[in-house]
C-alpha cells in the first residue's frame, strides 16, 4: 500500500482550499491540497460579480459596517443562519480583501469625483469623495443595504484564485492534480486522511493526515441544468455522507438563478432584467406581469425563478430536443446600451450562442446555482461527530448561509471561512494529543475496501449505463425536486431515486481499464450523487414549510414554531436507500436578530413561540444601551468575539471610522 | 417600446429552426501513452448538430453515447478557466468556446502539441504552469512585513488597478505556448504566458522586483530573447491578451539592463 502522511490533507484546490492550505504551512504544519483539476481551473473563478466586505469607501457604501452586513445576511437566510457564524464572517470579510490587496489582486478602485450610474432606469449622477480615491471600490447588489460589493472588474473569482494560488505557491503547498478522494479514512470518532485515486494512471494511494479539511465546493450537477462547473459533483458531501458519522447540514437547500443561458446554464446576469429586458414564453407572451402584476420580471430571484418554472409547466416553454426553456429579451434596451452596459452579457451570447443579442431574443431558464447545505460543522469549521475532520466553502454548512444565499457572500466565504477555519486546523495540529500515530491497518482495510469496490465495478456482469443513469437522475432532480416543490411529486421523486440506487448497483462498463477511464469515473460518482439527491429530496419532503430558497406548494408559510431548526442527513448504512434524519433547533432566546420579515418577499409566517420575548429583551437592552458604542451594544446583545481567532481579531479601520489606537 | 408584446419579428426564424440538422464528423487523434502498442491514429465520430451547440456539448454526447473512453477536459465550460484549449483544424481554442456552427462539415481535433499527453485530447497544462510559476515566481514579492489586516487597505491609482488586470486576465490555457515557434524547438521556453506575468508584476507597484530581478529569469534565449517575433501566440489568445506589445516592452527594457 502507498502510503502519504502530512500534518493537513485538504480535499478540494478552490479558494477555500488553497486559503486553509496556506494558513496551515504559515504556522508551520505541512500541508497537501488535493484536486481533480489544477487549481486556477476550479469554480471558483467563476464567481464575476464581486466579494461582500463593508469597506465602506463608495458614496453608496457610507455608513456600511458589520452591523448592516450582519442583518442583510441573516434576513437573506431566512433566519436560517448561524448568527454566531454570520458576526465572525461579517467581522473578518474586510480583512480578507484587504490580505488580498496586500498580496496582489488588483481589485477595482474609487476614482474621486462625479459619475454617472443607471439606478432604476434613471441616471443618477454620484460624487465620490476625495478621501477615498484609490480605495477599493464597492458595486451595487441584490438584497443588500449598502453598495458594499467589492470586484475586480468582471473577473472576481479570477483574481482572487489566481492570487491565492500563487501565493500557495510561493510557500510551498503541494499540490496533488488530478487525484480524488474516494473514501475518508476514519472509524467512530475520528477522521485520519483518505483513500485517494490518481485519475491519470488509476493508483490508490492512502494519504493520512492529523486534519482532513473538505473544500470541494458545490453539487450543482445533480441538476439536469446548473450555472456550475462540470465537476461541481457534490463529492466532498458524498464522502462525508458515507463515513456515517459526518452530518450534512440543511441539504434541501438549494439555490437557482433564473437567467441560465439555455441548454448550457451559463449564467447571465440580473442586470439584464435590471436594466429593462423582459421574460418572453413560445408565443413571445411577456408573461411576467401576469403573475407578479406589481414587481414583474424584477420580484425576487426564487420568486421570479418559481414563476418561469411554473410557465414552462403549464406548456408554455419553448421546446427543443434538450428540453422547453424561455427567452430573455433585452433588443428593446438597444445595441448602444447593451454594448456598453452588458458587455458581458454580449460576449456570452456569440461566444456560447452564437447570437447578437442586440438582435436576437437569448433562449433561457432557471438553473441551479449554489448548494446552501454542506458538510455540517461548529463555528471553528470542525464536524461536531468526527473530529479531525473540518470543511470550508459551499462543501461547508458552517452556516453562513441558511435557506438562501445573499449574492456576493459566496466567494466572500471560500476566504473568510479558509482564513477563520485554516487557523483553527492549525491550532488543532498545534495539539499534542492530535498527534495520533497513523493506524496504517485501519488505512490498509479501507484502502482494500475501495479496491475491491473499483474491481467490482469494472468486472460486473451488469446491463446499466452510468451515464444514462446520470441523466435519469438530473431529469428527477429538476422535475421534482426543483425550484417548486410539493409533497406527492418530492414522495414520488425520492422513489424514483431509490429505484436508480438499486439499478447503479447493477452498472456495466464498456471499458475495463483501472487507470483513466471516464465511464469508470462516472459510475462511482453516481453513485454517490443518488444519495446526496435522495439526500436533498427526502429532507425537502420532510421539511413541511417554506423558508429561502426551499418553497413548498403545499405549506407556503415559513414555520418557525416548528421548523425553526437545520436538518442533519447521516447515512449510516452503506445498503439503505434513504439517509436517517435529524434535527438541531436554533435558539431563538441566543439571537441578535431574532426572526420576523425579511423586509421583501411574502409576509407570512409562522412565530416560534420565545421570538416575541427574545424581540422584547433585544428592544429593552437597545433601548438601556441608547448612544453607546455600537460595538458595546453588539457585544450586550451577542457576545462573539473569544470565538474568533486571535490572528484574526479586532476591529476594522473606515473613512469614517478610524481606529483609535495603534495595533 | 411601441411594438406589440408578441411582436415575433426578433425570434429565431421558425425555418432556420426546421432545417435538417447537419451530421458533424470529427476526426479525433486518439492515443493513450500508457498503451503504446495502439499506435496514435484518427478516429471518426458522428454527431447530430443542435442549435447552439459547443465542441462541449458535441464532445459529450460522444462520451455518453458513442465512446466513453474518449479523454478531454472540460471544467467550466463557460471559457473562464482554460482547462479545454485543443487544436480544432490545426489552430489551438477553448473548446468550450468553439460553435459547431463555426466549423465545416468534417473536423479534426487533436490534443495541444508541447504539453505532456495525459491521453486523447488531455493534456497536462497545470503541471507545466506550475513549473512556470515557480520558476518565474509569479507572485507579488513585497517584504514579509506583518500585515495589519484592521487598516485600511493602500491605494492605488484606479487606472493602474484597471491596467494590472488587463494582464492579469490570463486563464493559463496554453494555447500561447502551444502555437509557439520557439516553444516547439526549446522545452525551456517560458513563453508568452510567462512574459505576460513578468509584464504584470512589473506593472504592479506593488511588487519589489527590479528590472535587474527580473532580467534574471527571462534576459536570455529560454526568455525574452529567444522570442522570434512570430507572434501567433497574440493571435490566438482567447482572452485577447495585448501579448505583442507586452514582448516587444520587455525585451526592449531588458535589453537595457543586460
Amino acid at each position: 500500500m502507498k502510503t502519504i502522511v502530512t500534518d493537513v490533507l485538504v480535499i478540494g484546490g478552490g479558494l477555500a482550499g488553497l486559503r486553509m492550505a496556506i494558513a496551515a504551512k504559515k504556522r508551520g504544519h505541512e500541508a497537501i491540497v488535493l484536486s481533480l483539476v489544477p487549481p486556477k481551473r476550479s469554480h471558483s473563478a467563476a464567481a464575476q460579480g464581486g466579494m461582500q466586505a463593508s469597506l465602506a469607501n463608495v458614496a453608496k457604501g457610507v455608513g456600511d459596517n458589520e452591523d448592516v452586513h450582519f442583518e442583510d445576511t441573516v434576513r437573506g437566510s431566512d433566519w436560517g443562519a448561524d448568527q454566531i457564524v454570520a458576526r465572525m464572517f461579517v467581522n473578518t470579510a474586510p480583512k480578507a480583501v484587504r490580505e488580498l490587496a496586500a498580496w496582489g489582486t488588483p481589485w477595482s478602485r474609487v476614482r474621486a469625483g462625479d459619475r454617472e450610474v443607471i439606478i432604476n432606469e434613471q441616471k443618477v449622477k454620484l460624487t465620490e469623495r476625495a478621501e477615498a480615491h484609490g480605495l477599493i471600490a464597492q458595486r451595487d447588489f441584490g438584497g443588500t443595504k449598502k453598495w458594499r460589493t467589492c470586484y475586480v472588474s468582471d473577473g472576481t473569482g479570477h483574481a482572487m484564485l489566481f492570487t491565492t494560488s500563487d501565493q500557495a505557491i510561493r510557500h510551498g503547498v503541494e499540490v496533488h492534480e488530478r487525484t480524488e478522494a474516494l473514501a475518508l479514512i476514519h472509524d467512530a470518532e475520528r477522521c485520519y486522511g483518505a483513500v485517494v485515486r490518481n485519475l491519470v494512471t488509476g493508483e490508490l494511494t492512502a494519504y493520512l493526515a492529523k486534519a482532513t479539511a473538505m473544500a470541494t465546493g458545490g453539487a450543482g450537477r445533480l441538476y439536469r441544468v446548473t450555472t456550475n462547473a462540470v465537476i461541481c459533483e457534490g463529492m466532498g458531501h458524498a464522502l462525508a455522507l458515507e463515513t456515517g458519522v459526518a452530518a450534512l447540514g440543511n441539504m434541501e437547500a438549494v439555490q437557482f438563478h433564473p437567467t441560465g443561458i439555455f441548454p448550457a446554464g451559463i449564467l447571465v446576469t440580473e442586470g439584464c432584467r435590471g436594466d429593462g429586458g423582459l421574460l418572453r414564453d413560445v408565443d413571445g407572451h411577456r408573461f411576467m406581469p401576469d403573475y407578479e402584476p406589481e414587481k414583474k420580471e424584477l420580484a425576487s430571484r426564487d420568486v421570479v425563478s418559481r414563476r418561469m418554472e411554473e410557465h414552462i409547466r403549464a406548456g408554455k416553454g419553448v421546446p427543443t430536443r434538450f428540453g422547453p426553456h424561455l427567452w430573455l429579451d433585452i433588443t428593446l434596451l438597444g445595441r448602444r446600451h447593451i454594448e456598453h452596459n452588458l458587455r458581458e452579457v454580449k460576449e456570452i451570447c456569440e461566444s456560447f450562442l452564437g447570437i447578437d443579442p442586440a438582435e436576437k431574443w437569448i433562449p433561457v431558464r432557471p438553473a441551479q446555482h449554489y448548494t446552501m447545505g454542506g458538510v455540517r460543522t461548529d463555528h471553528t469549521g470542525q464536524s461536531p461527530t468526527l473530529k479531525g475532520l473540518f470543511a470550508a466553502g459551499e462543501a461547508a454548512c458552517w452556516d453562513l448561509h441558511g435557506f438562501n444565499r445573499l449574492g456576493g457572500n459566496s466567494v466572500a466565504e471560500t476566504v473568510v471561512a479558509g482564513m477563520i477555519v485554516g487557523e483553527f486546523i492549525a491550532d488543532f495540529c498545534d495539539k499534542p494529543e492530535n498527534s495520533v500515530p497513523a493506524p496504517l491497518s485501519l488505512a490498509r482495510e479501507f484502502v482494500a475496501r475501495e479496491e475491491e469496490k473499483l474491481s467490482l465495478l469494472l468486472e460486473s456482469p451488469g446491463r446499466e449505463n452510468p451515464f444514462r443513469l446520470l441523466s435519469e437522475m438530473q431529469q428527477i432532480m429538476t422535475d421534482y425536486v426543483g425550484i417548486f416543490r410539493q409533497g406527492d411529486a418530492l414522495l414520488a421523486g425520492v422513489a424514483q431515486l431509490q429505484g436508480l440506487l438499486e439499478r447503479s448497483r447493477e452498472i456495466g462498463l464498456s471499458g475495463k481499464s483501472r487507470a483513466a477511464n471516464p465511464e469508470l469515473v462516472a459510475a462511482y460518482r453516481l453513485r454517490r450523487m443518488l444519495k446526496l439527491a435522495l439526500t436533498i429530496a427526502y429532507g425537502a419532503y420532510q421539511r413541511a414549510e417554506s423558508r429561502g430558497a426551499h418553497f413548498r406548494e403545499d405549506f407556503p408559510q415559513r414555520n418557525d414554531q416548528d421548523w425553526l431548526k437545520r436538518t442533519l442527513a447521516f447515512w449510516p448504512e452503506e445498503g439503505a436507500t434513504l439517509p436517517r434524519l435529524d434535527y438541531e433547533p436554533l435558539d431563538v432566546m441566543k439571537m441578535e436578530l431574532p426572526p420576523g420579515w425579511r423586509g421583501y418577499g411574502a409576509k407570512n409566517y409562522i412565530d416560534h413561540p420565545d421570538t416575541p420575548r427574545r424581540q422584547q429583551e433585544v428592544e429593552a437592552l437597545r433601548a438601556e444601551m441608547q448612544g453607546k458604542d455600537r460595538h458595546a451594544v453588539q457585544d450586550a446583545l451577542m457576545p462573539f468575539a473569544d470565538k474568533l481567532p486571535a490572528a484574526l481579531a479586532g476591529r476594522n479601520e473606515r473613512i469614517d471610522e478610524p481606529l483609535e489606537s495603534a495595533k | 417600446m411601441t411594438e406589440p408584446v408578441t411582436h415575433r419579428d426578433n425570434a429565431p426564424d421558425p425555418a432556420e429552426r426546421k432545417a435538417p440538422p447537419r451530421q458533424l464528423t470529427l476526426n479525433v487523434l486518439r492515443y493513450d501513452p500508457r498503451n503504446p502498442s495502439v499506435a496514435p491514429h484518427l478516429q471518426a465520430y458522428k454527431v447530430e448538430e443542435a442549435d447552439s451547440m459547443t465542441l462541449f456539448i458535441a464532445l459529450s454526447e460522444i462520451r455518453e453515447h458513442q465512446d466513453p473512453t474518449l479523454q478531454f477536459d472540460f471544467v467550466c465550460r463557460a471559457g473562464i478557466c482554460g482547462s479545454c484549449a485543443m487544436m480544432v483544424n490545426g489552430r489551438p481554442r477553448l473548446a468550450c468556446r468553439t460553435l459547431t456552427a463555426s466549423l465545416p462539415d468534417e473536423s479534426t481535433l487533436a490534443p495541444l502539441p508541447f504539453f505532456e499527453l495525459i491521453g486523447d485530447l488531455s493534456v497536462n497544462t497545470g503541471k507545466w504552469m506550475r513549473g512556470m510559476s515557480e520558476r518565474l515566481e509569479t507572485w507579488l514579492h513585497a517584504q514579509e512585513k506583518e500585515l495589519d489586516l484592521r487598516r485600511v487597505e493602500e491605494r492605488m491609482d484606479p487606472d493602474l488597478a484597471e491596467q494590472i488586470y488587463e494582464l492579469d486576465r490570463c486563464v493559463e490555457c496554453g494555447c500561447c505556448v502551444a502555437a509557439c515557434g520557439t516553444a516547439q524547438m526549446r522545452e525551456d521556453f517560458v513563453g508568452a504566458v510567462g512574459f505576460g506575468k513578468i509584464a504584470r508584476f512589473r506593472l504592479d507597484p506593488r511588487d519589489e522586483r527590479s528590472d535587474d530581478d527580473f532580467y534574471a529569469v527571462i534576459g536570455d534565449d529560454t526568455g525574452v530573447f529567444g522570442c522570434m517575433s512570430l507572434l501567433a501566440c497574440h493571435d490566438v489568445c482567447p482572452k485577447s491578451l495585448p501579448l505583442q506589445t507586452q514582448i516587444s516592452f520587455l525585451r526592449r527594457k531588458l535589453a537595457t539592463v543586460g
